[in-house]
C-alpha cells in the first residue's frame, strides 16, 4: 500500500510534534520540579548570607561568588583565544593537511569528557604546579575544557558565512582584517555567541572537574589562589549527602535562574547585533 | 561592536586585577586545608565553625574526598591536615603522624522495613562476599540483597574490610593459607556491589531501597535507617562506649612532620574539652 | 605597502594566539598519553582492555566491564536523545511558526545549560524508584542512566542540528516547494540531506557528551564492578571509574586511571573519524 505524500506528511508531522511536545514537556517538568520546591527558600538573605552548619542553614553567598569567579575567569581566557584561533584557521590559512589535523584534534578534544580535564588539572595545576585547590586551577582547567568547543563552533559559524560576502568585501577594497571583523564576524556572531554561551553554561554545570581543582571550601574566597565551591557542586553535595533538601532545591533554583539570565542576556545582545547587520 | 569589545576588556581587566592582587587578605594568614574522610568531614566542619567563633583569625577549610585522598593531599602538600577514618597502614605510619581525635562505630544499615534485626560477622562477610544473596537466607523476607559499598580509598571501607571481611574469615576458620595475595582474593567484596562515594550517598540509597544493605559511620545514621546488631551486640551508646560493639574504628588527623602553628591550634582545639564535648554530643566517642 | 605589512602583523599575532591554544591542547593530549600508555603496556593491552578484574589494591587493572558500561549507556542515550533531539530540530525549523520557534529555541538552549547534577538528582529521586518498582532490579541501572543521559544530550543535539538546518540556503527549500513537493518531502529529501554533515556533527557532539558524562551517571548507574547482564542491571562507566577513584589514586593506580582516559580518548577519536567519513560520503552524493 503506497501512501500519498499528503498522508505521509500528516503522519510525519504528528510524530514529530509528539516528539517535540514530549521533549518540551519533560524539560519543562524538570525545571518546574526544581523551581517549585526551591523558590520558596530563595530570599535576599539566602543570596547574601554565608552558609552555616555545612549548608543546612544560612545562605549561599560565597558559593555564588566562587561560581562567578571560576566561570568568569575561564570564559575570559577561553573565548578570545578560541575565536581568534577559529578566525586564524578559517581565514588566514589555506585548507590543507594541517588544518584538517587541527580541526580533527579540536573535535576530539571538544568531546573529551570533562573528568579527563579534571584529572589533568588535578595532577598538573593543583599538584605539579603547586596551585593547590584554587580558583585559578579550576578556571584554567575549565578554560582548556571549553576551548575546543568554542574553536569548533566559531569555525562552523565562520565557514557558514557565504563566500559572496567575502568576495564583495574584497571587491569593495577592504583589507583581510577589515573583512573579517566587519563582515564575517558580524554574520557569524550568532553562531559564535551560541558556542560561547554553551561554554558558559558548561562551566556553570561542571562538578567533578571543579571539585578536584577548585576544591569545595565553603568560605568566601578573597583571592584566586583560594579554594571555593561552585553552585553545581554545592547542590550536588547537599542533595547527595542528604544534608538539606530544601537548601539543595534552593541552590539548584538559583543555578538554573542564573543560567537562564545569561542565556537571555546573550540572546538579547545577539538579536540587537543581528538586527543592526540585517 | 566596539562597545562590546570595550566592555569585555573592562570586565576582563577587573577580573584579573581582583584575582591576582591580594586585596582583602586581612590577617595575611591563609586558610588551613583539611581534606579527607567523608566520615570525619561533617564533624570537622562543626569543629571548624566553633573554632571560627574563637576569633583566632585562623580559618579552616574542610573538604571531603575519602581517607586515602586526604593522606595523598597531605603528602602532595595540598592540605595541611588529612582526615582519616581508619588506622594508618605501616607504610603510611612511617611517613605521617596520625593523631586520634575520636572513635566511631561502623554501623551496618538496612531499610527501616527490613525484618532482620542482627547478623553474625560471618554472615555479614558472606553477604558481602556474594555467598548469601537473598534476605530469606538469613531469616528475612524473600527479597534479593542489594549490596552498597564505598569506593576503595574510603577509610570506612578499609575499616569494614579489616573488621568484617578479614576478621570474619578468621572467625570462620577460613584463614586462607598461602601468600598475602590470597587473603585479598578471599576477602574481596562482591563485584556486584554498588559503589557510592560518601556516607551520605550510602544513607540516601539504603533509605529508599527495601533490599539494600550498606555500612557507614555510626555517628551519621541518626534516625533514618535501621541499624543491625553484629554478633548479638546492638551499637547502643552504652555498648559503644564500653567497646562491647565489635566494629569500632578511629578518626585521625594526619599530618606530616610538625604541623604549622595554625594547624596545631585547630588540632589542639579538637582535642580540648569543648572540642571533644562537641564530638560526643554528635554521637562519637571521645579519646580522653 | 602599509596594508600588506599591517596584514602580516595581524596574521602573526593571530598565529601566535592560535598556536598557543593548539599547543596547549596538544600538551594535554601528550600528558594523558604519557601517563597512561606505560601502564597499559605493563599490564598488557589485551588484559587491560578485556579483563574484568578491577582491583587496584591488588594491582589488577581490567576495564572491560566499564567499556561495556560506557557503550551500553551511550547507545541507549543516543537512541533516546538523538531521535528526540533531531525530531525537535526538524519541528522547530520546518513545521513551526517562526514566532513560536523564536520562543522555543532559546528555551531549548537554556536547557542545555542545566547542570548534569540536576538531571542526575531528578533521576535518583523520580526515575530510579520508578524503575525499581515497576521493572525490577535495584533501579540504579543502564536504563536509568540511558534515559537521564538521553534527556541531557537532547538540547545539544537539537541546538546544533537547528543551526545546521538553518544554514541550508533558503533557495533549496524554495526550489523544492516550487517543484511541488510537500513540506515533509522537502524536509527529508532535500534539507536534511544538505544539512547532514551538521546533523552528524550534532549527534557526534551529543554522543561525546553522553560518553563523557560523569556526575549524573555516578548518581543513577550503580557503579558495580560487574558486567551488566541486561538494561536493568547496575553498571559502571569509564568516566565514573575515574571520578570515583581520582582523589585517592596514587602511583600505578593513578596511571591506570590515565590509561582509562586514554581509552576514552581513543573512543572519541573513533567516533569522530566515523562522523567525518559519514558526512564526507553524504556531501559527495548530494553533489558538487
Amino acid at each position: 500500500m503506497r501512501l500519498s505524500p499528503t498522508t505521509t506528511q500528516r503522519i510525519a508531522v504528528t510524530i514529530l510534534w509528539t516528539l517535540a511536545a514530549a521533549t518540551i514537556g519533560m524539560l519543562v517538568f524538570i525545571v518546574a520540579f526544581i523551581l517549585v520546591q526551591g523558590m520558596p527558600q530563595v530570599s535576599l538573605e539566602f543570596l547574601t548570607q554565608a552558609p552555616r552548619s555545612m549548608g543546612r542553614e544560612g545562605g549561599i553567598f560565597p558559593v555564588i561568588v566562587g561560581t562567578l569567579w571560576v566561570a568568569g575567569l575561564a570564559v575570559m581566557i577561553a573565548a578570545p583565544v578560541g575565536v581568534i584561533t577559529a578566525i586564524y584557521l578559517t581565514e588566514y590559512t589555506r585548507e590543507g593537511k594541517i588544518t584538517l589535523v587541527i580541526r580533527f584534534g579540536a573535535d576530539c578534544l571538544a568531546g573529551i569528557p570533562s573528568i579527563i580535564f579534571g584529572l589533568f588539572g588535578f595532577v598538573f595545576f593543583v599538584i605539579t604546579l603547586g596551585m593547590g585547590f584554587s580558583i585559578i586551577a579550576g578556571a584554567l582547567t575549565l578554560a582548556l575544557m571549553v576551548l575546543p568547543t568554542i574553536i569548533r563552533t566559531s569555525e562552523e559559524a565562520i565557514r557558514a558565512v557565504p563566500r559572496s560576502y567575502r568576495d564583495v568585501s574584497y571587491g569593495l577594497g577592504a583589507t583581510r582584517w577589515d573583512m573579517v571583523t566587519k563582515v564575517v564576524l558580524r554574520s557569524a556572531m550568532p553562531g559564535i555567541g551560541t558556542g560561547i554561551v554553551l561554554s558558559i553554561g558548561r562551566c556553570f554545570s561542571e562538578t567533578a572537574a571543579v571539585m578536584l581543582t577548585a576544591g569545595s571550601a565553603l568560605r568566601l574566597p578573597t583571592s584566586a589562589f583560594e579554594s571555593t565551591r561552585t553552585l553545581a557542586l554545592h547542590f550536588f553535595l547537599l542533595a547527595r549527602e542528604g544534608i538539606s533538601m530544601p537548601k539543595a532545591y534552593a541552590t539548584a533554583s538559583v543555578l538554573i535562574l542564573a543560567i537562564l539570565a545569561i542565556n537571555l542576556c546573550a540572546y538579547w545582545v545577539m538579536r540587537r547585533f543581528v538586527a543592526k547587520v540585517r | 561592536m566596539k562597545w562590546i569589545v570595550g566592555l569585555f576588556l573592562a570586565v576582563a581587566a577587573a577580573m584579573l586585577y581582583v584575582s591576582f592582587c591580594p586585596w582583602g587578605r586581612g590577617s595575611g594568614k591563609h586558610a588551613i586545608n583539611c581534606v579527607g574522610s567523608t566520615s570525619v568531614q561533617p564533624f570537622a566542619e562543626m569543629l571548624s565553625q566553633e573554632f571560627d567563633l574563637l576569633h583566632t583569625g585562623q580559618m579552616v577549610d574542610v573538604q571531603g574526598g575519602g581517607s586515602t585522598a586526604g593522606i595523598q593531599a597531605v603528602s602532595e602538600n595540598i592540605a595541611e591536615i588529612g582526615m582519616c577514618s581508619r588506622s594508618l597502614k605501616d607504610e603510611e605510619a612511617s611517613k605521617f603522624t596520625g593523631i586520634p581525635i575520636a572513635m566511631d562505630g561502623l554501623a551496618l544499615v538496612v531499610h527501616k522495613s527490613n525484618t532482620v534485626n542482627g547478623l553474625t560477622r560471618v554472615q555479614v562477610r558472606d553477604i558481602f562476599r556474594g555467598a548469601i544473596t537473598n534476605w530469606r537466607q538469613v531469616g528475612g523476607e524473600d527479597l534479593p540483597i542489594w549490596l552498597i559499598t564505598r569506593e576503595e580509598g574510603s577509610g570506612t571501607r578499609e575499616a569494614f574490610v579489616k573488621l568484617v571481611m578479614e576478621a570474619g574469615a578468621k572467625i570462620a576458620s577460613k584463614a586462607p593459607a598461602g601468600p598475602a595475595g590470597n587473603k585479598h582474593v578471599a576477602n574481596r567484596i562482591y563485584r556486584k556491589a554498588m559503589t557510592q562515594e560518601s556516607n551520605g550517598a550510602v544513607k540516601e540509597l539504603v533509605k529508599h531501597d527495601r533490599g539494600a544493605i550498606g555500612y557507614m559511620s555510626l555517628g551519621l545514621v541518626k534516625d533514618e535507617l535501621k541499624i543491625l546488631a553484629v554478633d548479638g551486640v546492638y551499637p547502643s551508646l552504652e555498648n559503644v562506649t564500653t567497646k562491647r560493639y565489635p566494629l569500632m574504628r578511629p578518626f585521625l588527623y594526619v599530618v606530616r612532620g610538625t604541623p604549622s602553628k595554625g594547624a596545631q591550634a585547630f588540632i589542639d582545639f579538637t582535642l580540648s574539652p569543648p572540642g571533644q564535648h562537641l564530638l560526643v554530643k554528635e554521637g562519637l566517642i571521645s579519646v580522653r | 605597502m602599509k596594508e600588506a605589512t599591517k596584514d602580516k602583523c595581524i596574521s602573526l599575532i593571530l598565529l601566535t594566539v592560535a598556536m598557543s591554544a593548539i599547543s596547549g591542547l596538544a600538551v594535554i593530549t601528550a600528558f594523558i598519553f604519557k601517563e597512561g600508555l606505560p601502564i597499559m603496556f605493563k599490564v598488557g593491552l589485551g588484559k587491560f582492555l578485556f579483563s574484568s578484574d578491577w582491583y587496584p589494591h591488588e594491582g589488577s587493572f581490567g576495564i572491560f566491564p566499564m567499556i561495556i558500561g560506557s557503550l551500553a549507556v551511550t547507545i541507549g542515550a543516543m537512541l533516546i536523545g538523538g531521535s528526540l533531539g533531531l525530531g525537535c530540530a526538524i519541528v522547530l525549523t520546518q513545521f513551526c511558526p517562526p514566532r513560536l520557534a523564536a520562543l522555543l529555541k532559546p528555551c531549548i538552549e537554556l536547557l542545555a545549560g542545566i547542570p548534569s547534577v540536576v538531571y542526575g538528582f531528578i533521576g535518583v529521586v523520580i526515575l530510579v524508584p520508578l524503575i525499581a518498582e515497576h521493572l525490577g532490579g535495584p533501579g540504579l541501572s543502564v536504563l536509568a542512566a540511558s534515559v537521564v543521559l538521553g534527556v541531557m544530550v537532547l538540547p545539544t543535539v537539537t541546538s546544533i542540528s537547528v543551526d545546521a538546518i538553518q544554514a541550508v540556503p533558503r533557495a533549496y527549500r524554495e526550489g523544492s516547494i516550487a517543484l511541488g513537493a510537500t513540506q515533509w518531502q522537502t524536509t527529508h529529501m532535500v534539507i536534511l540531506k544538505a544539512a547532514w554533515s551538521g546533523i552528524v556533527a550534532a549527534i557526534i557532539l551529543g554522543m561525546g557528551r553522553a560518553v563523557g558524562e560523569t556526575m549524573a551517571v555516578i548518581m543513577v548507574a550503580g557503579n558495580t564492578l560487574d558486567l551488566p547482564g541486561g538494561i536493568l542491571d547496575p553498571v559502571r562507566t569509564l568516566t565514573s571509574n575515574i571520578a570515583l577513584e581520582m582523589g585517592y589514586a596514587a602511583g600505578e593506580h593513578r596511571q591506570a586511571l590515565f590509561a582509562t582516559g586514554v581509552t576514552l580518548f581513543v573512543i572519541i577519536m573513533a567516533l569522530n573519524i566515523l562522523a567525518l567519513t559519514v558526512s564526507r560520503r553524504r556531501t559527495r552524493r548530494v553533489g558538487a
